[in-house]
């Protein structure tokens, strides 16, 4: 008697029949109907008409009978959620038997339904289980939390479940802390800015220590948990390591890995003279070997991540090339990623084995694997100069063969060889071109193509060559038509007598037949350089071209670094960072490895935070690369065009685009509330923050003179822009703006050809001069520059308000990033109101157009205030004192006229201010028209479009304060107004 | 996709205003580098062995369970059991995979990794079953694949094989296992001890007693073992005969090349234990020579600050069978190849037979005997059939795949076993270009070639004396000959 019985009911009236048996008065005979629905249900097939009647049998002491039903319950719950609201009762009971195993067993079911009204009966009793006496039920309610969060994380955390479960990782049974940690990170992955995860000296003790004790599993959790702590200097770091080793004996793999990652990250914080780097060395080659003894799966994953490891540290595994031999009975995904491993350990030491493997592996059966072996042995040739005869010569034994995809792929990785080595093996041309006639693959045609137009001075027959492959032109890939069209040029610009009508027909081919714009292109511009400029046409043409290197292979520095700590993830299978594969950039937390240093300074400076910590808010706000992609793939990248036309116009829409959607034209006279509540938040946002930094008086005393100067921030992070680092803030500086950048060439080539454009933003900023870079950049070089900018550049609205979209090309590529630039940059020198005038506008300014938030911890009088907010172009107009407090009265005019008024209270017992900041709006004769100020909820803004013909105030020069934002904490209430 | 949603507004797009020429520009630039491959990788990325396919978004919002589902496929491609851990993933997602099967050439080529556009599939293929996992966030994969081998292992504990007919018969049964190995996604029971409480294992006599009785296969009491300091074994353990027995078995993977050197040589090796002792033991096993294992995984029982300090091994054994630690020898003095291979194997150019023929010996085997030996070599398509005659055994050639197997049984020093004969050859066709690689199994009683040696067990904790014992055994693991 077997299971498979369960099977075999009667196609006809199966559900019907099951009903019957379940309501069965019989315990044997319904439970036999429940495993008839459970197998029924393993194999796909929809049993959930039978959920009542399942349910009916959950009430019973039989254990057997209960998990089947429970198991029934999670499957089918979700859809008939009325229903499921019958077994509440149950699963409440259960949680209070006595049986720890049903307990734990009634907990775990109900987090797996995932029912709104379930879920609110089951806070109660989970509270009690995760102070449960037993640790079974403990450990079963951990994991409990976890389930409940992504159900409804809101509920979790009014419950206060984190707290609890921030708790249980100081229990006293390591299986609960491994769960309460494997919890909390599964948690902290959906929430990547709460700090949930709060590591620390003490709580990282507790953790090593239940490392010692629970399952292997929950080692795994342990270990990526410990992968984000920053070990405050290299003492930390090497005692953790020292505990972490032991792991790398598990038998587990994903152990071994996990293990591997926390001793690969904290060894970047030792010195390299230690001792004891040595020794750890030395103590992770042989577990990364016998990773690859295990099943061809885990192999996989191992050496996807041993690729990663040999690129970071190629000490580790350097005596070890045999173990990547490749068998023949290998999965063919094993065999490949030990071939590109080999050539990674390839040196000139072992360079004879390599090469001799390679060449068996030419000889196997399997034609993709042959054609990697091929390729391989020209990857050796670059990589190992010395090699590189040796390379040659079994290539060209491998082409004596025939076998026609061998002679392909050899001519393929000839031609890169040629490009690393010119002029030294082109004596094998002529066997080559023997095999021209074989060649059926677009790549090798295009390679042979390269050969023959490249050395076409040495080849007598070059044209007779290259004529014969220009027959079937049209029925060529546009691979190869390119290089056939760019070989003949080459060819007549080294001997012009014989070939002009050769070229003359395939410049015809290419602009007059083709479809193809690329080659269209191409033709076009040979033609029209041949036609204007020989002289220049060999120039271009015929120019010296960069070697080739190994290092086009390797991952790029700054990527492997951030891989190297999402060693073991599915990151590092397919050696891509995780923000390429989330979408959007929400949620990504960027990885790095320790500095190497011992200092425990710039282990806390906020460049180098624990990963697990806060990101920086830009990221979350600045579009990323790809979104900016699609819209500025029309990029004019030649000097900013900067007429003075547009600017008047562009000025006057920046004030309108600034009021978004509320905008209501020039017609009336009277102030129209603003109706949108969406897009007045991001007028305040920016503005609240910008006030923020001014006022954050806490900071040391910046000395420029000028307006208060953010610290430089990352925009662009090598990462995405092939090596180059752009960072930079913005300041203002006597009138004028300026945009201070710092180029970072963290590439292995040399970068040059550098320009920048700006998309339309809210205030048109634009470049005023093109960006200076003097010499070309060389890798790990960094430059200064300061950028002037002006406000005449084209407006657009943008979201945030402060956003800026900006390009910048070198040599290598297009690359976009977006960064907030701080509004006060923007508040002109003349932003002084007259009296009168503020007294006026002050009471125009509708109540919906005012908000308030406070500024805390500034412990500076009002005088000192005035002085330092003058500096950055922000004006008093009048003081006064109001029951102990000090008020003050402000006006500020941004470039493109718009004022801002503002209150300030100052509680002389209180560090914090009161804000009140309302950018005003009068309505002086004359002027075209009020522009109706946005109401955002609650900061006060009044704008007032430029042609106002206010009074000027003097310039202040006095030096700010800087340090970080604080950004106020708004209130609701309002404070009076008026001016004394 | 979702890139797109976030761009920063509708109007952006007529942004940059294209100036003339920058087309031409563009053009330029590309026709100075007017190489085959521009200044592009050597070689290509292919190497990389990267997906073809784009990639899925885990998505962050939903991030959750480890392993979400599990799907069992067989090899003609049905799903004939599926589990989900979360909420239920439509089999649907199964077709990224059979896609993945189609292409690969054969069930073992099949990629571990599989992206889809919104999960990721990890799978292991043992005993002719695929085990597909369903996984929808960023998870180390080699917690998931070790997770799936230890699935296979617990079915093949608790059936005696692991086959789609006895998962069939047995499918209740695995559907509570499963329930038991994951909770949430996360790792629950995976020792098999502890499982075993909890879900009885079928016998035909607990069938009969459950059916009379009316008693279930499922445990109602917690496991004791599963919070002690000892997880891995329960208390109250009782035998009459009290014994403890040790096989210390090792694999040697070699390749060997044409002319009989050894290219790479090396051992792994397991001691795997059967312990079946009263209350609680506590074991200590000491080496001759434990200098020879510089790279071992152990079991979680033993302590290893006593490995590390005193180089021995001192545990509390789980009860009954499992792997004390397994070893890694690599280094090339230390191997001893056990068999050589000669081999004269020609097909010639002209007519359409070739010579064929092979010889087995002993070479390094400390006076054992190697027996079980068995032969075996996959002949290029061009082979047509192949006359042999073995001196010794019996030997088979699969004319449809090609595949050469000859069972040698015990090699005879005194006798050496040979295989020789004609091949013949498609006519017409030229000769292959690839030579046959050999592939060879033995096993040597008695013997570990390493030459790893127990010196004593002794037992603590208890007063009774145990039965002990120790078996080496020597075996060929991917040993391969290359002609």
């Amino acid at each position: 008697m077997t299971d498979s019985k369960y099977f075999t009911t009667t196609k006809k009236g199966e559900i019907f029949e099951l009903k019957a048996e379940l309501n069965s008065d019989k315990k044997e005979k319904k439970k036999e109907a429940v495993k008839k629905v459970i197998a029924s249900m393993t194999v796909g097939k929809d049993v959930s008409a039978l959920f009542p009647d399942v349910v009916n049998c959950m009430q019973t002491d039989n254990l057997e009978l209960k998990k089947l039903v429970y198991l029934y319950l999670m499957n089918y719950a979700k859809s008939q959620p009325d229903m499921a609201i019958m077994a509440v009762n149950t699963f409440v009971k259960d949680c209070e038997d006595p049986n720890p195993l049903i307990r734990a067993l009634a907990v775990r079911t109900m987090g797996c339904i995932r029912v709104d009204k379930i879920t609110e009966y089951l806070c109660e009793p989970l509270r009690k289980c995760l102070k449960d006496e037993d640790p079974y039920v403990r450990k079963t309610a951990a994991v409990c939390v976890a389930k409940l969060h992504d159900i409804n994380a809101q509920l979790v955390e009014d419950q206060g479940f984190l707290d609890t479960l921030k708790d249980l990782i100081s229990d006293s049974n390591p299986m609960v802390v491994a769960n309460a940690v494997a919890a909390l990170s599964e948690i902290a992955e959906s929430h990547p800015s709460s700090n949930l995860l709060d590591l620390n000296p003490q709580s990282i003790n507790k953790l090593l220590t239940a490392l010692n004790e629970c399952t292997e599993w929950g080692q795994i959790f342990i270990l990526d948990c410990l992968a984000n702590y920053m070990p405050k200097d290299d003492r930390e770091a090497q005692s953790i390591c020292e505990r972490v080793t032991p792991r790398l004996s598990h038998a587990n793999s994903a152990v071994v890995l996990s293990a591997v990652k926390v001793l690969m990250k904290f060894m970047e914080m030792l010195s390299k003279d230690l001792d004891y780097y040595g020794t750890l060395l030395k103590k992770l080659a042989p577990p990364l070997v016998t990773l690859l003894s295990a099943e061809p799966e885990l192999q996989y994953v191992a050496l996807r991540n041993i690729n990663l490891i040999v690129q970071k540290r190629p000490e580790i595994l350097k005596h070890e090339m045999k173990v990547f031999f490749v068998k023949y009975n290998d999965p063919i995904y094993v065999k490949l990623e030990k071939l590109d491993i080999m050539i990674r350990l390839a040196s000139q030491a072992n360079i004879a084995q390599v090469l001799a493997e390679l060449k068996e592996y030419a000889t196997e059966v399997d034609v993709d694997f042959v054609r990697k072996a091929v390729r391989a042995i020209g990857r050796c040739a670059i990589k190992v100069e010395q090699s590189a005869e040796r390379c040659v010569s079994t290539l060209l034994d491998l082409i004596q063969t025939k076998v026609n995809y061998v002679v392909q792929e050899a001519i393929v990785v000839i031609k890169d060889i040629f490009r690393k080595y010119p002029n030294k093996y082109e004596s094998v041309i002529a066997t080559l071109c023997e095999n021209l006639d074989s060649l059926d693959e677009p790549e090798a045609r295009a390679a042979m193509i390269w050969i023959v137009g490249e050395y076409a001075e040495r080849i007598d027959n070059a044209d007779e060559l290259l004529e014969s492959f220009l027959e079937g032109f049209h029925d060529e890939s546009t691979q190869v038509q390119l290089q056939l069209l760019t070989a003949i040029v080459k060819l007549f610009l080294k001997k012009p007598t014989e070939t002009q009508e050769l070229v003359q027909q395939v410049l015809s081919l290419a602009t007059q037949d083709s479809d193809n714009p690329d080659l269209r292109d191409r033709g076009y511009i040979y033609w029209r350089l041949l036609s204007t400029d020989p002289v220049a046409a060999k120039e271009v043409v015929l120019a010296e071209k960069p070697l080739i290197s190994e290092e086009t292979d390797l991952i790029e520095p700054t990527l492997l670094d951030e891989l190297i700590c999402y060693i073991g993830t599915l990151a590092s299978v397919y050696h891509k960072p995780p923000s390429a594969f989330v979408e959007g950039s929400r949620g990504v937390v960027h990885k790095s490895l320790p500095p190497r240093t011992g200092s425990s300074e710039s282990a806390e400076s906020p460049d180098t935070a624990p990963s697990g910590g806060p990101a920086a808010d830009q990221p979350s706000v600045i579009p990323t690369q790809g979104d900016l992609l699609g819209d500025l793939l029309n990029l004019d990248l030649g000097p900013p065009v900067s007429g003075p036309p547009m600017a008047t116009s562009a000025v006057q829409m920046g004030a309108v685009d600034l009021l978004g959607d509320s905008l209501m034209g020039g017609s009336g006279g009277s102030f129209t509330p603003a109706p949108s509540t969406t897009a007045p938040t991001n007028v305040g946002a920016p503005l609240g923050s910008g006030l923020g930094d001014l006022f954050d008086l806490t900071g040391g005393v910046g000395t420029l003179s000028g307006s208060y100067v953010a610290p430089k921030t990352v925009w662009l992070p090598a990462m995405k822009a092939k090596g180059l680092e752009i960072s930079g803030t913005f300041s203002r500086q006597v009138g004028s703006i300026s945009m201070d950048l710092v180029l970072t060439n963290k590439a292995l080539q040399v970068m040059s050809d550098f320009a920048i454009q700006f998309n339309r933003n809210s205030f048109g900023l634009a470049p005023a001069a093109p960006l200076q870079v003097h010499a070309p950049l060389a890798p790990n070089q960094s430059v200064e520059i300061t950028l002037p900018l002006n406000t005449v550049g084209s407006v657009m609205k943008m979201e945030p308000l402060n956003n800026l979209q900006v390009a910048v090309k070198n040599n290598i590529d297009v690359f976009y990033f977006s960064t907030l630039y701080p509004l006060h940059i923007l508040f002109v020198e003349d932003g002084k109101m007259e009296r009168q005038m503020f007294l006026a506008t002050w009471k125009d300014i509708p109540n919906e157009n005012e908000t308030q938030f406070q500024i805390k911890d500034c412990s500076l009088n009002a005088d000192a205030v005035s002085s330092k907010l003058q500096g950055s172009n922000i004006f008093t107009i009048a003081k006064r004192n109001v029951e102990g407090q000090d008020m003050l009265y402000q006006s500020l005019k941004l470039t493109n006229g718009i004022w801002v008024l503002a209150e300030l209270r100052i509680q002389p017992s209180n560090p914090s201010f009161t804000v009140h900041p309302t950018p005003a709006c009068s309505h002086p004769p004359g002027a075209g028209g009020h522009v109706p100020a946005v109401g955002p909820p609650q900061l006060l803004v009044v704008l007032v479009p430029a042609p106002l013909s206010l009074s000027r105030g003097e310039g202040g020069t006095a030096p700010v304060g800087t340090a970080e934002a604080h950004r106020g904490v708004p209130t609701v209430k309002r404070c009076p107004r008026g001016i004394p | 996709m979702a890139e797109r949603a976030a761009r920063p507004g509708p109007g952006t797009a007529e942004v940059f205003v294209r100036a003339p020429g920058a087309g031409l520009a563009a053009a330029a630039l590309r026709a100075r580098g007017a190489g085959p491959t521009g200044a592009g990788p050597v070689g290509g990325r292919g190497l990389c062995g990267e997906p073809a396919r784009g990639f899925a978004p885990p998505q962050p919002g939903l991030a959750a369970a480890m392993i979400h589902s599990l799907f069992l496929i067989n090899a003609s491609g049905d799903i004939f059991l599926e589990k989900h851990w979360k909420s239920v993933v439509s089999r649907s997602v199964c077709d990224y995979f059979f896609e993945a099967q189609e292409r690969a050439s054969e069930a073992e080529n099949v990629p571990p990794v599989i992206p889809t556009p919104h999960h990721y599939l990890l799978s292991v293929y043992r005993h002719k079953i695929f085990f597909v996992a369903v996984i929808q966030s960023e998870v180390p994969p080699l917690f998931v694949i070790e997770f799936l081998h230890r699935v296979v292992d617990t079915f093949q504990d608790y059936f005696g094989v692991c086959s789609e007919v006895i998962i069939k018969d047995n499918v209740v049964v695995v559907y509570e296992v499963l329930e038991e190995m994951l909770d949430n996604g996360f790792p629950l029971a995976t020792e098999s001890n502890i499982l075993k409480e909890l879900i009885k294992p079928p016998t035909i006599l607990r069938t009969v007693v459950n059916t009379i009785t009316g008693s279930t296969n499922v445990g109602d009491q917690l496991p004791t073992g599963q919070l002690s300091v000892v997880p891995w074994r329960r208390t109250g353990v009782k035998y009459t005969n009290n014994e403890a027995y040790f096989d210390v078995i090792e694999e040697i993977d070699a390749i060997i090349d044409k002319s009989g050197s050894t290219i790479t040589a090396e051992i792994q090796g397991v001691i795997d234990a059967c312990v079946k002792l009263t209350g609680m033991p506590d074991l200590t096993l000491s080496f001759m020579n434990p200098r020879l294992l510089d790279d071992v995984s152990f079991h979680p029982c033993v302590r290893f600050k006593r490995w590390e300090s005193e180089r021995i091994l001192s545990f509390i054994p789980p009860d009954g069978n499992f792997r004390l630690l397994s070893y890694h020898v690599s280094a090339q003095n230390l191997v001893a190849i056990p068999v050589y291979v000669k081999h004269n194997i020609s097909f010639r150019d002209s007519s359409s037979l070739g010579r064929f023929e092979i010889t087995v010996g002993p070479k390094q085997t400390m006076g054992k005997t190697v027996e079980g030996v068995m032969v075996t070599s996959q002949m290029p398509k061009s082979v047509l059939n192949m006359t042999l005659t073995p001196s010794q055994g019996t030997h088979v050639f699969d004319p449809v795949t090609k595949l050469l197997s000859w069972d040698v049984g015990k090699i005879n020093p005194q006798k050496l076993p040979s295989l020789k004969g004609s091949v013949s050859l498609q006519a017409g066709t030229s000769k292959p270009d690839e030579n046959p690689t050999i592939n060879l199994q033995f096993k040597i009683q008695q013997l570990a070639i390493s030459g790893l040696k127990v010196n004593r067990l002794d037992m603590y904790g208890e007063k009774y004396k145990p039965f002990k014992g120790i078996k080496y055994m020597t075996k060929a693991g991917k040993f391969q000959v290359r002609t």
